[in-house]
């Protein structure tokens, strides 16, 4: 039988196909959130700065509050904008 | 005992020798009661928003041990009082916290060393399925296939590989909508 490498696709098989979402800081055993690092927590903010969601950014629960703490931490100094338009 | 982290803005309007004498209040009164594990001056930066129409601000972070967490609230009070200081936020460390910070001033956590890490580790596991699975087998299933064509049964291949072909080919395009 031919095995699915040797079968020639007349589209890319891979377009299409889910990405596994895992949470990275289970994945990379990132423990502590600092709020005064505005680089890492923007990625888990929107352009207006509104807190990603969980089925977005496939934070665990438990980081995703501790996530969610940091930016609305960061936002009370001042690092990061309540609101606004194109943050990135 | 218990870590805390202490960071707050003063106001930039004021004269350099102000601004310094302000921070230099706070620390000491901190010093004072507790002990202070690191001063971090992270100086002017740019705020998000304005705070007392003010565009920037002076940043100063200070983490330290104490006992009890009772002088903070002395601490929160003048800083509330205090016309110099546009905003303050005290933070209890966890043993994570404490480790995070004694790390990142040993250098071993930037958040450039952090960004790149992430992308390494990124690339390492896009490698991972791209290089190791799926060429290594695309070159088995070529290296051996023009060798046992010609050698072993001629007439019998072409018959079984069609079959193969749409046996397979459905598959595998089957459960790309349904994924989609």
């Amino acid at each position: 039988m031919a095995s699915r490498d040797d079968i020639k696709f007349l589209s890319n098989p891979k377009i299409g196909s889910k990405r596994n979402k895992y949470c990275r800081f289970r994945k990379f055993g990132i423990k502590h959130i600092d709020y005064k690092d505005t680089n890492f927590l923007e990625q888990f903010v929107n352009d207006q700065g509104k807190i990603l969601p969980r089925r977005i950014t496939g934070n665990s629960l438990k980081y995703q509050r501790r996530v969610a703490t940091a930016i609305k931490r960061a936002r009370h100094l001042a690092l990061l904008p309540y609101v606004t338009d194109l943050l990135k | 005992m218990r870590n805390y982290e202490v960071t707050f803005i003063v106001d930039p309007t004021l004269s350099n020798d102000e601004i310094k004498s302000t921070a230099k209040v706070y620390t000491d009164m901190i010093a004072k009661d507790a002990k202070i594990v690191h001063n971090n001056e992270i100086g002017l930066r740019q705020l998000a928003y304005p705070i007392k129409n003010r565009n920037t601000g002076i940043y100063t972070c200070t983490e330290f041990e104490v006992e009890t967490g009772a002088m903070i609230d002395e601490l929160e009070l003048m800083m509330l009082r205090d016309e110099r200081i546009l905003r303050f936020l005290t933070v209890r460390l966890d043993k994570y916290g404490v480790k995070y910070n004694d790390d990142k001033r040993a250098g071993k956590i930037g958040t450039i060393v952090k960004k790149k890490k992430v992308v390494e580790e990124d690339k390492g596991r896009n490698n991972r399925r791209g290089n190791n699975k799926r060429r290594p087998n695309q070159n088995k299933g070529a290296a051996p296939k023009p060798q046992a064509k010609p050698a072993a049964k001629p007439e019998v291949k072409p018959e079984v590989k069609p079959e193969a072909k749409a046996e397979a080919t459905p598959e595998a395009t089957a459960p790309a909508p349904t994924e989609n």
